[in-house]
C-alpha cells in the first residue's frame, strides 16, 4: 500500500494544531479576566473577589497543563514532519520560536507556579503581580508564534540563498521587516480578540449556568456582568479587526480571498458578497447562496462596478481549494455577528434590570462558549487551507515541505496514536473541568479564616529572601544545607516553630542554625488529604 | 577549520550546550522523582512527592522547548535532520511528556483509588520512558547516523537495535533517579525521608555501575570520543570535575549534607553534558557513511545575521529567565507541606 506522506503529515498537523488551539486562547482570554478580578480584589479588599479568582485559577491551571503538553508537540513537528520546510524557513522561523520560549514561556511557567500554588506563600500584591506576568507572558507567546505564521502567509524582509549545506533557504535581511510583515499586525490583533472573546464567553457560560441553577448567586451575577462587558467590547472590536483582516487578504493573498468568497469566475461588473452558500467546484458557482450584489467590489475597490479577480485569474496549480475556506470563513463571520448580537442584547437587558429572568438567554449563554471555540478554530482553518497550495506563500509548496526520511507508515501510526491519545485526553479534560465547575467557587467563610492565618507572615517574603542571600554570601552553600539537615520536625511541631521563626530577624535565624527555619514558614496549613 | 569568522557558531554551540545542561539538571530531578515515586506507600506520601515538583516541572520543561527552538534557529539543518531521523523516538517522547504533564494535573482531581492508580502508573511509565529515550538518542548520536550526500538519513543502513544506545539510555535513567532521590531527600521529612535516604544509596550504586559500564563501552567502541581530549588537554579538567563530583555525592550523603550532594549531582550532570559536547565537537551529527558528510557547526548554521540577532535575544532574555527561576525556586523552597493549593 502506498501512503501519501504529504497528505498524512498535513492531516496530522491540522489535527495536532487544532487540538493545541483549544487551550491557549482560553489561557489568554481567562488570563486577562483574572487580572481584572484580582485587581478588583486588591482594590476593594473584598474576599468575595478572592473566591472568584481562586475559582478561575483552578480551571486556568488545568487548561494550562493541556496547552503545555500539546504545545511541545507543535514545536517538534516542524522538524519531524516538515524537515525540508524547516531547512527553508529555519533562519527566520526558528528565531521567532526561540524568542517565544525565552521571552514568553519562562515568564508564564514561572509565574504560573506562584499564581496557582502561591496563594498562601506570597502577599496579595505579589500574587497580583504574578497574575499580570502570566497574562503578559501568554500575550507575548502569541506574538512570536503569530509573527512566524504571518511570515509564512506574507513573507518579507528576506532573500533566498543557497546555504553551506547546499539547500535553498530564506535568510533574514531585515529583522523588523520580517517581524512586522504585511499581515502581522492585523492578524495579531485579530487573534487576541478571538482569545478575549473566548475568555469572555467561557466565563459567561459558567455564570449563566449558575444563574439557571440558582446557585452561588452573587458569584453568578457578578460573573455575568463582568463577562458581558468583556464580551461586548471584544466582539464589536472583532468586527472592525475582521474587516481589516479581509482587506489585508484582498491585497496580499487575492487567491485566498477568491476562495473565501467562492468567486470562481471574474466576469464583468460588480462582484457580490455571500452571506452563506454552497460552492460547487464542478459548475464553478455558489449554489443556494444569499448575496449582496456588488458588495465585494465595494469592499475591495470602494466602488460597486469594478470586478474583483476570481480564481480563473490564477494558474491552476496556484489555486486553493474553495469549499473548506468558504464554509469556515463564513461560519466564523456568522458567529462573530451572533456574538455581537447576544452580548449587546444582554447589556440592554442588564440596564433594564431584566437580564437574570431571561432563562432562554441564559441557555444561549451557556452554549455560546462552543461557538467561541468554533469561531477560533474555523478562522484558522480558513486562513491555513486558503493559503494552499503554498506552505510559504509564493515560495515553497506544501508538497515540497515534507521530510524525506519519514515514511507514510510512521506518520500513519503516529497520527492514529495522536487521535487516540487526544480523544482520551479531551474526554478527561472535559470531565475534570466539569467537576470543577459543578463544585463551584470556594466558600467565603473558609477564605476569611485562611486570610487571618496567612496575612502577617507573607509580607516577609522579600526580606527573608535577602536574608538567605546574605547567609549564602557569608557562609557559602553550607547555610542552605544546614537548614535541610537534622531531625525532621513533625508536622505540628514545624507549625509552631515556623511561627516563631518568621518573627525573628536575621540574627536569630543564624542562631536557629540547625533547625529547619527555612522549611515551613509561610505555610501553616495542616495536610488535608 | 576554526577561525574568528566562526566565533558566532561556536558561541551557539556552547549556548545550546548550556540550554541542554539546564534541561538535564532541572528536568533531570523531576524525571527522577517520576521514576522514584512508586516508593511512596500511602496516598499522602505520593502527594508529597508529586508536590515537591508540582510548581517546578513546567518551568523545567521550558528549557527543552527553548533548546529545540534555539536549535531550529541556530542550526536549522541539524534540527531538520535530527528530528526527522528520530521520528519514532521523538513521537514516543512526546506522548510520554504529554502524559507526564496531564497525569500530575489530573491525578488530584478525583479521589477514587483506580483514578489515582491509573495516573500514578502513567506518571511512572512516562517518566522512565522519556528518560530512557533521551539517553538512547544521545547514544545514537555518539555512534553516528547513516547520512548520505543529500544530507538525508539512509534508513536501510540504520540499525535501531544496538547495545550502546541502550546502555546510555540506562545511564540516563540511573542518573535521573539518583538526582531525583537527592532532591526528594531535601524536600521530605520523617519516615518518608528515611526511606528515600535508602534509595539515595541504591540509586547511587546503580548509577556507578552503569556509569562504569558506559565509560568502558565508550572508550572501546567509539575511539573518536576522546579525540578532542587529546587535542585540547585542558579539557581533561571536565573529566576531573565529573569524577570528583561523582565521588563527592556519597561523601556528602554520609556527612548528612544533602545540599552538597545535590550540588554534586548537578555538577555530575553538567559535566556529563559537557563531555558529550566535547566528544562530538565540532560535529552535531556524524555521518557513519562518510565522516566528510557530517553536519557540523560550520556547514549547518543559520546566517550570520540570524546568529547575531539571536545572540542578542539570548543575552537580553537569559537574565530574566534566571531571575524568574530564582524567584520561583525561592517561593517554593523548603520541605513540602500539603496545603489547600497542592495537587
Ligand atoms: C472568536 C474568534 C473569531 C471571530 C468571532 C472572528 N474571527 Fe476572523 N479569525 C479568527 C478568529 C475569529 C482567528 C482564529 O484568530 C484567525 C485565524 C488566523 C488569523 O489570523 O486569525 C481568523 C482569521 C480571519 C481571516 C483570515 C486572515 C488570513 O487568512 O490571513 C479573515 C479575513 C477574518 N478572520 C475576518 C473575520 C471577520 C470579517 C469576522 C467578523 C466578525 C471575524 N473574522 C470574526
Ligand atoms: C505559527 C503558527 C502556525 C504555523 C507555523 C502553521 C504552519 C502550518 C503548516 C506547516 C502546515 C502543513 C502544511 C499545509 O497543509 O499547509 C499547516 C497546515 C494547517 N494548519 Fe497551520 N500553522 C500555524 C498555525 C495554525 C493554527 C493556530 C491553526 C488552527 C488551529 C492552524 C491550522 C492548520 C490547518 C487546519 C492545517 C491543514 C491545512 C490543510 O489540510 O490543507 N495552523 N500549518
Ligand atoms: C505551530 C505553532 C505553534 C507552536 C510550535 C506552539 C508551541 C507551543 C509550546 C511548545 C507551548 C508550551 C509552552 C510551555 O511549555 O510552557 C505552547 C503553549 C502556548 N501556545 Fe502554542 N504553539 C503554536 C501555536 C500557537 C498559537 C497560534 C498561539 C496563539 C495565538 C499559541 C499560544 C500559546 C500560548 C498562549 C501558550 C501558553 C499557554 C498554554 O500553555 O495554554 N500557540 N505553544
Amino acid at each position: 500500500m502506498h501512503l501519501d506522506v504529504v497528505l498524512l503529515s498535513r492531516l496530522q498537523f491540522a489535527l495536532t494544531l487544532m487540538f493545541h488551539y483549544i487551550f491557549p486562547p482560553l489561557t489568554i482570554g481567562l488570563g486577562l479576566l483574572m487580572v481584572i478580578i484580582e485587581w478588583l480584589w486588591l482594590h476593594t479588599k473584598d474576599t468575595f473577589y478572592k473566591s472568584m479568582a481562586l475559582f478561575w485559577t483552578k480551571l486556568f491551571a488545568i487548561n494550562f497543563a493541556m496547552g503545555v503538553a500539546t504545545g511541545l508537540v507543535m514545536e517538534f513537528q516542524f522538524g519531524t514532519n516538515w524537515a525540508t520546510y524547516s531547512r527553508f524557513v529555519g533562519d527566520i522561523f526558528g528565531s521567532a520560536l526561540a524568542a517565544e520560549a525565552i521571552f514568553a514561556f519562562f515568564l508564564e511557567s514561572g509565574f504560573l507556579a506562584v499564581l496557582v500554588f502561591g496563594w498562601d506563600r506570597v502577599s496579595p500584591k505579589m500574587h497580583f503581580f504574578s497574575t499580570c506576568m502570566v497574562a503578559t507572558g501568554s500575550l507575548f507567546s502569541s506574538i512570536w508564534i503569530t509573527i512566524a505564521n504571518s511570515w509564512q502567509q506574507t513573507p518579507a524582509g528576506y532573500h533566498i540563498v543557497k546555504s553551506a549545506s547546499g539547500f535553498w533557504r530564506a535568510e533574514v535581511t531585515d529583522f523588523w521587516a520580517m517581524c512586522f510583515n504585511p499581515s502581522m499586525v492585523h492578524r495579531m490583533l485579530h487573534v487576541w480578540l478571538g482569545c478575549f472573546i473566548l475568555g469572555a464567553f467561557f466565563a459567561l457560560s459558567i455564570g449563566a449556568y449558575y444563574v439557571i441553577k440558582k446557585e452561588h448567586t452573587r458569584f453568578a451575577h457578578t460573573t455575568v456582568k463582568i463577562a458581558l462587558i468583556y464580551a461586548a467590547i471584544s466582539s464589536v472590536a472583532m468586527l472592525v479587526s475582521g474587516h481589516f483582516q479581509a482587506e489585508a487578504v484582498s491585497v496580499n493573498q487575492p487567491a485566498k480571498l477568491a476562495a473565501f468568497e467562492g468567486h470562481y469566475e471574474t466576469g464583468t461588473g460588480g462582484t457580490c458578497l455571500y452571506a452563506f452558500g454552497w460552492p460547487d467546484d464542478k459548475s464553478k458557482t455558489v449554489k443556494y447562496g444569499l448575496s449582496a450584489p456588488g458588495m465585494l467590489s465595494f469592499l475591495v475597490h470602494h466602488n460597486f462596478t469594478q470586478p474583483v479577480n476570481g480564481l480563473d485569474k490564477f494558474k491552476a496549480e496556484d489555486r486553493p481549494p474553495v469549499f473548506i475556506p468558504f464554509q469556515s470563513y463564513h461560519l466564523m463571520i456568522m458567529l462573530g455577528m451572533a456574538f455581537i448580537g447576544v452580548s449587546l442584547l444582554g447589556l440592554v437587558l442588564l440596564k433594564l434590570n431584566r437580564l437574570f429572568e431571561q432563562k432562554w438567554l441564559m441557555w444561549i449563554y451557556v452554549v455560546s462558549v462552543l461557538g467561541a471555540y468554533t469561531a477560533n478554530e474555523s478562522g484558522w482553518v480558513a486562513a491555513e487551507v486558503g493559503r494552499q497550495p503554498w506552505v510559504v506563500y509564493g515560495l515553497l509548496r506544501t508538497k515540497d515541505g515534507v521530510s524525506h526520511s519519514v515514511t507514510g507508515e510512521q506518520v500513519l501510526t503516529s497520527m492514529i496514536m495522536f487521535a487516540i491519545v487526544y480523544s482520551f485526553l479531551f474526554i478527561v479534560w472535559v470531565m475534570v473541568m466539569n467537576a470543577r465547575i459543578i463544585a463551584g467557587p470556594p466558600l467565603m467563610e473558609d477564605l476569611a479564616q485562611d486570610d487571618a492565618k496567612i496575612a502577617p507572615e507573607s509580607k516577609k517574603g522579600i526580606r527573608q529572601f535577602w536574608a538567605m542571600v546574605g547567609r549564602l554570601l557569608e557562609r557559602g552553600p553550607a547555610s542552605l544545607s544546614e537548614t535541610w539537615r537534622g531531625p525532621a520536625p513533625t508536622m505540628s511541631g514545624s507549625e509552631t516553630e515556623s511561627k516563631s521563626d518568621t518573627k525573628s530577624g536575621q540574627a536569630e535565624d543564624k542562631a536557629a542554625g540547625e533547625k529547619s527555619n527555612l522549611s515551613g514558614e509561610d505555610n501553616n496549613q495542616e495536610a488535608k488529604p | 577549520m576554526f577561525t574568528a569568522e566562526y566565533s558566532m557558531n561556536l558561541a551557539w554551540f556552547i549556548l545550546l550546550g548550556i540550554l541542554l545542561t539546564g534541561y538535564g539538571v532541572l528536568d533531570g530531578f523531576d524525571l527522577g522523582v517520576g521514576i522514584l515515586h512508586p516508593v511512596a506507600k500511602t496516598d499522602e506520601e505520593r502527594r508529597i512527592i508529586i508536590n515537591s515538583i508540582g510548581p517546578l516541572w513546567d518551568g523545567n520543561e521550558v528549557w527543552l522547548v527553548t533548546f529545540a527552538g534555539a536549535l531550529f534557529a541556530a542550526f536549522p539543518d541539524v534540527y531538520a535532520l535530527a528530528f526527522s531521523s528520530f521520528y519514532t523516538n521523538l513521537m514516543i517522547i512526546l506522548f510520554a511528556l504529554i502524559f507526564r504533564a496531564v497525569s500530575i494535573e489530573f491525578r488530584s482531581k478525583h479521589k477514587a483509588v483506580i483514578w489515582r492508580q491509573f495516573w500514578d502508573g502513567c506518571f511512572f511509565l512516562s517518566s522512565i520512558s522519556a528518560t530512557f529515550l533521551f539517553g538512547y538518542i544521545v547514544g545514537q548520536l555518539f555512534l553516528g547516523l547513516p547520512i548520505d550526500a543529500q544530507l538525508e538519513l539512509h534508513k536501510e543502513k540504520m540499525s535501531f537495535i544496538e547495545l550502546y544506545p541502550v546502555v546510555t539510555g540506562l545511564l540516563a535513567i540511573a542518573t535521573c533517579a539518583m538526582h531525583g532521590s537527592i532532591f526528594l531527600y531535601l524536600k521530605t521529612e520523617g519516615e518518608l525521608q528515611e526511606r528515600i535516604h535508602n534509595w539515595m544509596w541504591h540509586t547511587y550504586g546503580i548509577f556507578i555501575m552503569v556509569y562504569i559500564m558506559t565509560t568502558i563501552f565508550t572508550l572501546t567502541q567509539i575511539p573518536s570520543a576522546t579525540a578532542n581530549l587529546t587535542r585540547y588537554p585542558w579539557l581533561w579538567s571536565v573529566v576531573m570535575v565529573n569524577v570528583l563530583a561523582i565521588g563527592n555525592i556519597p561523601r556528602a550523603v554520609f556527612l548528612k549534607r544533602p545540599g552538597y550532594a545535590f550540588l554534586s549531582s548537578i555538577a555530575t550532570i553538567a559535566a556529563l553534558a559537557a563531555l558529550f559536547g566535547i566528544a562530538i565537537f565540532p560535529n552535531f551529527i556524524v555521518s557513519s557513511i562518510d565522516p566528510g558528510l557530517s553536519l557540523n557547526i560550520y556547514n549547518s548554521a543559520a546566517s550570520k545575521g540570524t546568529l547575531k540577532t539571536m545572540l542578542l535575544i539570548a543575552v537580553l532574555g537569559l537574565p530574566f529567565v534566571i531571575s524568574y527561576t530564582v524567584i520561583v525556586y525561592w517561593v517554593f523552597h523548603g520541605k513540602v507541606k500539603l496545603g489547600k493549593f497542592s495537587y
